[in-house]
């Protein structure tokens, strides 16, 4: 499990949790950030904020904000499941 | 469609003589037309004011068709109708105390699945809905089939196809709002579930608070809202539930915390349930035309420089046009002054001439001259933000932004400061943050607006002739430099606290729409005029008459040249004779009566003015002008937007310091270095 701020452009994930305040996880989750949702990011330079697109949808992010967004990389979460 | 009276009492009487009146609420999410549709129903009759007690803008219009009337109410646009911002709770708000006959949800049909969110949301409130799917045309270009019949089938409520920009639905969407309104229509709702794992502790909930509810609020969505964690809705069932119950409750919703998640995620369950037989997309694989731009425009390298590009067109077409045509209405507005006061030489007492030609017309007058520079700025503007360019803007500024605590939500008002700080003061509400938006308040006055550019414009030739360019690229950039360190200043020192979340959608690009634009401009032009014609008319009657009186004319004796001499020492810090104090003065009122001043007290002071202040005065008066105290307009939006006398006298006392602090130490290093 990894944040989004860890996704290179060009990849997608799945999300797992957001770790935030309450207004955090409503906001996002009405953007469409809930667990499953797959999440691609397009941009991602290692500093400034992210953009990445999660239901048809580009949203930007900021740095900050992303790194509370914990994603499985595709392939991951299925391991996890067959494991547990 | 016929002229209404305006819609801002929702008291109105339901019945107009034989006109069925039929109260529609528009709701939808940002970015999904809902504007558009709002401005096709209304045409030019609307009426844009507060929500009582907000500061957010509300839009209600109406129009007639047949025997049916219809009022109709914009809703601030949102993504869902939690308690999290405002907006939210004033578009919520309105649909559970107003009651409006029809809300209607309008959509993306590009993106159904995202903007169908808040329908989710909608179909939980006591009002019918009618589904709007806009932007088919958008849809159909991108390959996306979209099956309005078969959508209508699955969610039970109508749903009209539109494409708004194309003036397509319209007629459609009257006749569903008009035979829902009359529950002609058989609406039966399919309202979305919670997951299994929650709805034993809904139905828990629900049979703890139904007796204790207040009206007007539905017990199932109040249960589901404490569920949520809604902050509004718990403070409000703390108080309306007995002690032990709301203990009991308490408890629940502390074990169920993380229910948000799968609420939310079950609302997109549903959704996905309702459009799998009525939205078809094509298979993955060429790149639309926005993720085309967007390689370039939201690149770090490239981005950065066609947004510096951008912002050198929108200024060059700015003034380029504006700056002839308000030449020309400046001598239209001279010369009807000069012939009003020629016409009515002895009709009226001299000192009421002199007040309509000098005060009135002088005064105000000039300011209504910005108009072409103003109007050729914000259609400009209109146009980015139309096209969806805006939010791309506001992403490649956002790493600048956070120097001072701000992201690059704060990029737009502050872009509009260039043409009038005003609309700058009241384009802040867009940032969701109370911290983030008193800051960027603050800091807007500091944007040179066109007024104290003109006064540049015209006065730097008159000092520094040829160099005059570069001293005012150089006047800007000690303007955006005093903004930069104030804004970290008061980031790191002054402002503690949370800094706001940037969270923010970037729209697909589309061709932007000639009346939206219009009426963009239209509404941030009346904004100025209002305010040109309210406080600034006001003020420069009363500097009028402080000029005028007691000589009777002469500005040498007046009111204003005691206040000015009063002022000498001050002005001599900075090297500058008494009547610059008094241009300075002036410009409180609207900056370009910095100009207007030196004109009355020094007659033709492009050849006198050189001589009388050294270089170093010069360009110090033309610092502390532009960085001085906003005009009165500006002010008086502060005190409006922020409803607070001590952040206003604040950000009046820090610009008045400030600009004279600067003034002072140019003077003053500039003499010494002159000597040496």
């Amino acid at each position: 499990m990894s944040p989004l701020t860890a996704l290179q452009p060009g990849q997608t994930g799945l999300i797992h949790q957001l770790r935030g305040g309450h207004r955090f996880v409503s906001r996002l989750a009405a953007l469409g950030f809930t667990p499953g949702a797959p999440v691609t990011v397009t941009r991602n330079r290692g500093i400034g904020p992210l953009i990445v697109t999660v239901r048809e949808t580009q949203v930007a992010l900021g740095r900050g904000e992303a790194g509370h967004v914990m994603v499985y990389l595709e392939g991951e979460g299925d391991a996890t499941v067959s494991q547990g | 469609m016929q002229r209404l009276a305006r819609v801002e009492s929702e008291a109105a009487a339901p019945h107009v003589g034989e006109c069925v009146t039929i109260k529609v609420a528009l709701a939808g999410q940002p970015n999904v037309g809902k504007s558009t549709i709002f401005n096709g129903l209304t045409g030019m009759n609307q009426h844009v004011g507060n929500w009582p007690g907000k500061t957010v803008e509300q839009k209600t219009g109406g129009c007639a068709r047949g025997d049916k009337q219809f009022d109709f109410v914009d809703l601030p646009g949102t993504y869902s109708l939690t308690a999290n911002s405002v907006e939210e709770r004033v578009a919520r708000d309105y649909i559970l105390h107003e009651r409006p006959d029809v809300v209607v949800a309008v959509v993306d049909a590009a993106i159904p699945e995202r903007s169908l969110y808040l329908l989710a949301e909608l179909l939980l409130l006591p009002a019918p809905v009618v589904l709007v799917l806009n932007m088919m045309d958008v849809a159909a270009q991108q390959g996306i089939q979209v099956e309005p019949r078969v959508l209508e089938a699955a969610l039970g409520i109508p749903v009209v196809p539109m494409s708004a920009t194309k003036n397509q639905g319209y007629e459609a969407l009257l006749d569903a709002v008009v035979a829902v309104g009359d529950e002609a229509y058989p609406y039966n709702p399919h309202r979305p579930v919670i997951l299994p794992a929650h709805q034993t502790v809904l139905e828990e909930l629900i049979t703890w608070v139904a007796a204790y509810v207040p009206k007007p609020y539905p017990v199932d969505w109040v249960a589901l809202k404490l569920l949520e964690g809604d902050d509004e809705v718990v403070a409000l069932m703390q108080s309306a539930l007995p002690d032990e119950v709301w203990t009991r409750v308490h408890a629940t919703l502390l074990r169920h915390e993380d229910a948000i998640l799968d609420i939310a995620g079950a609302r997109y369950a549903w959704i996905a349930r309702m459009i799998r037989a009525a939205v078809v997309r094509p298979k993955v694989g060429q790149m639309g035309l926005t993720a085309r731009l967007d390689r370039v425009l939201t690149h770090p390298v490239w981005g950065t420089l066609a947004l510096l590009g951008v912002l050198a067109v929108v200024f060059w077409l700015t003034y380029a046009i504006g700056t002839p045509l308000q030449g020309g209405m400046e001598d239209l507005i001279q010369q009807g002054a000069e012939a009003l006061s020629a016409g009515l030489q002895g009709v009226l007492p001299l000192w009421l001439v002199a007040l309509l030609a000098d005060g009135l017309i002088g005064g105000a007058g000039m300011v209504v001259t910005f108009l072409p520079i103003l109007v050729i700025f914000f259609a400009v503007l209109g146009f980015l933000e139309d096209t969806g360019y805006m939010a791309r803007a506001a992403y490649i500024t956002d790493r600048f932004m956070h120097a001072m605590g701000l992201h690059g939500k704060s990029f737009l008002p502050l872009l509009l400061g260039f043409g009038c700080n005003v609309p700058a003061i009241l384009g802040t509400r867009i940032i969701e943050t109370k911290r983030a938006r008193w800051l960027t308040i603050l800091l807007a006055p500091l944007i040179p607006c066109t007024a104290r550019m003109a006064v540049v414009a015209i006065l730097a030739p008159v000092f520094f002739g040829r160099a005059a360019m570069w001293v005012a690229w150089g006047l800007v950039a000690v303007n955006l430099g005093v903004l930069a360190v104030l804004g970290i200043v008061f980031h790191r020192f002054v402002l503690k606290g949370e800094q706001s979340m940037f969270i923010m959608e970037l729209p697909l690009y589309h061709l932007p729409n000639a009346r939206s634009i219009g009426l963009y401009v239209w509404q941030n032009v009346i904004a100025f005029l209002q305010k040109a014609g309210t406080v600034i008319l006001a003020a420069a009657v009363v500097v009028w008459a402080l000029s005028y009186f007691p000589a009777g004319g002469d500005v040498t004796q007046s009111y204003l040249a005691w206040i000015g001499r009063g002022l000498a020492p001050l002005g001599a810090l900075m090297g500058l004779p008494w009547m610059l104090m008094i241009a300075l003065l002036t410009s409180f009122v609207a900056k370009e009566n910095t100009i207007a001043t030196l004109g009355v007290l020094y007659g033709n002071f492009e050849t006198t003015l050189p001589a009388l202040i050294t270089p170093p005065a010069a360009l110090g008066f033309l610092i502390v002008q532009i960085l001085f105290i906003p005009c009165v307009a500006t002010v008086a939006a502060v005190k409006q937007e922020t409803r607070s006398w001590a952040w206003t006298l604040l950000s009046l006392g820090l610009m008045f310091v400030i600009s004279l602090g600067a003034g002072i130490l140019v003077y003053q290093v500039g003499t010494l270095l002159m000597r040496g």
